[in-house]
């Protein structure tokens, strides 16, 4: 009888520590905006990417069905995103361009609503999550500090949340338009007064992949909304 | 002062316009004439976590008939660098007077409706906005 | 040409109230921002939009910078005859935008 007690505070504590997305900490107005697909403007994003894709990737590629839930992954010992893998094709697209955030939400898009599944060899975890935990910038604060220990709390007039990526590409009320992980990952540590990794730089791949990991099992939103 | 102008004067206050017809954005359209609260009725949230996008909607009292219709809606935020936000011209085709959009504001203010109708009067609403900042400096 | 995304029933009865609501992507740049270098980002939004049914208009507006990015509009018109709901859009660069969307109308 006390071996259930056991397992049954276990899983309550368990339930506690459980993967929240961040848009249960958004405003009303936001969940609102992200549940429309007829207002959300990130949907203007994943049809262009649709165009996109059939231009330029259908001849080879079929349904992007679930792929969205096994990336980042590790390929040939290299990290890569849906950035750095449609980059290889079309080298042209720069990161942050319109043609590369379309395509990248399309193609997490065509995963709305199934769970993050990212299943990388654990060597390859290691480098990101030291740089989770790690102080850094002139504010001295690891990604821990808000998004681990003081999730839920505020900041300003801010709630802190996990700071998951299962929303990305997000359109971002302070961007007024789409943005990638890395772009958010960058204001963040311009937040924090800290040297801001280069889009697609290894210690960027590190820390996405690392994310991703940690947020398994969180539905993919994209396109999601956030302030 | 006698009795009657006094509660004429009270009952002024009472219905006091929303913003002046001298101001010269609503003496542009208005060229003077009163505008009276009423019949149109801004809908939004009283606090918005973000000044870029806020959700509004203005909704004007009126059958909307080709005799009385709602001819356009004036938005005027009077706190933003660029105060005159949108006009909306409607007509008997729309059936509902009603326009939903997303506004930026530049910080906690009100915002103003005023509506134009067919007949030639205006009408107008007023909310007020509590707009929050972000926490951390962004950069992009 | 700017993408765009009508949202409105495939079709209604002869009289009814159809909402119609339209998101297009532009930055309705405001032209007090400006680059990391300093320099002002010229403005640029959406000045002028108008919605025909049928040809003969039945919402325009005026916008200005204030309002939000990648516009949305949400606005009604009456079911009348079946047609096409069409879109025009100009912005201060004279960049013109259009956007169609179809209307079944039944008895």
């Amino acid at each position: 009888m006390k071996k259930y007690f056991v397992l049954a505070a276990l899983i309550a504590c368990a339930a506690e520590a459980q993967n929240r997305s961040g848009l249960e900490f958004a405003s009303e107005e936001i969940r609102r905006l992200q549940a429309s697909d007829a207002e959300n403007p990130g949907m203007l994003w994943v049809d262009q990417g649709a165009k996109l894709f059939a231009q330029h990737c259908a001849s080879c590629h079929a349904s992007m069905k679930g792929v969205a839930t096994r990336y980042p992954a590790v390929e040939k010992g290299k990290i890569v995103t849906l950035e750095t893998k449609i980059r290889e094709k079309m080298p042209a697209l720069a990161y942050e361009s319109d043609e590369l955030l379309a395509l990248t939400s399309y193609i997490a898009h065509e995963s709305r609503g199934m769970p993050l599944k990212v299943n990388p060899p654990p060597d390859k975890l290691e480098a990101g999550k030291k740089a989770y935990y790690q102080r850094r910038g002139q504010m001295n604060l690891a990604c821990a500090h808000c998004h681990e220990q003081n999730w839920g709390k505020r900041l300003g007039a801010e709630t802190l949340s996990q700071g998951q990526p299962n929303g990305y590409p997000t359109y971002r009320l302070e961007w007024q338009k789409m943005g990638s992980l890395e772009r958010r990952i960058r204001a963040c540590m311009f937040g924090l007064h800290a040297a801001l990794p280069p889009y697609g730089s290894e210690a960027m791949l590190e820390l996405e992949l690392f994310l991703a990991w940690r947020a398994n099992g969180l539905p993919i939103e994209t396109p999601a909304v956030r302030r | 002062m006698k009795r009657r102008d006094f509660i004429g004067s009270l009952t002024a206050l009472a219905v006091s316009p929303h913003i002046s017809t001298t101001d010269p954005l609503v003496y542009s359209f208005t060229k003077g004439k009163p505008v009276r609260p009423g019949r149109v009725s801004i809908e939004i949230a009283p606090l918005a976590e973000n000044g870029h996008s806020v959700a509004m909607t203005v909704k004007v009292d009126s059958p909307m008939t080709a005799s009385d219709h709602v001819r356009a809606v004036h938005l005027i935020a009077e706190r933003n660098p660029v105060r005159d936000m949108a006009v909306f011209y409607l007509g008997p085709d729309c059936g509902h007077a009603e326009v939903g959009s997303r506004i930026r504001l530049n910080g906690s203010q009100r915002v103003v409706a005023i509506a134009e109708l067919s007949d030639g009067s205006f009408w107008s609403d007023a909310a007020y906005v509590e707009v929050r900042e972000a926490a951390c400096t962004d950069g992009g | 040409m700017a993408l765009a995304r009508i949202d409105l029933p495939r079709e209604a009865r002869r009289g009814e109230l159809v909402e119609v609501r339209i998101v297009i992507q532009h930055p309705m740049e405001t032209g007090f921002r400006r680059e990391p270098q300093g320099e002002r980002i010229q403005r640029n939004a959406i000045h002028s939009l108008v919605c025909r049914y049928n040809g003969a208009e039945v919402f325009r507006a005026t916008l200005s910078t204030g309002i939000a990015a990648n516009p949305f509009l949400r606005f009604f018109l009456r079911a009348a005859r079946s047609g096409d709901l069409d879109f025009w859009w100009l912005d201060d660069d004279d960049v013109q935008g259009a956007a169609k969307a179809h209307l079944v109308v039944s008895a």
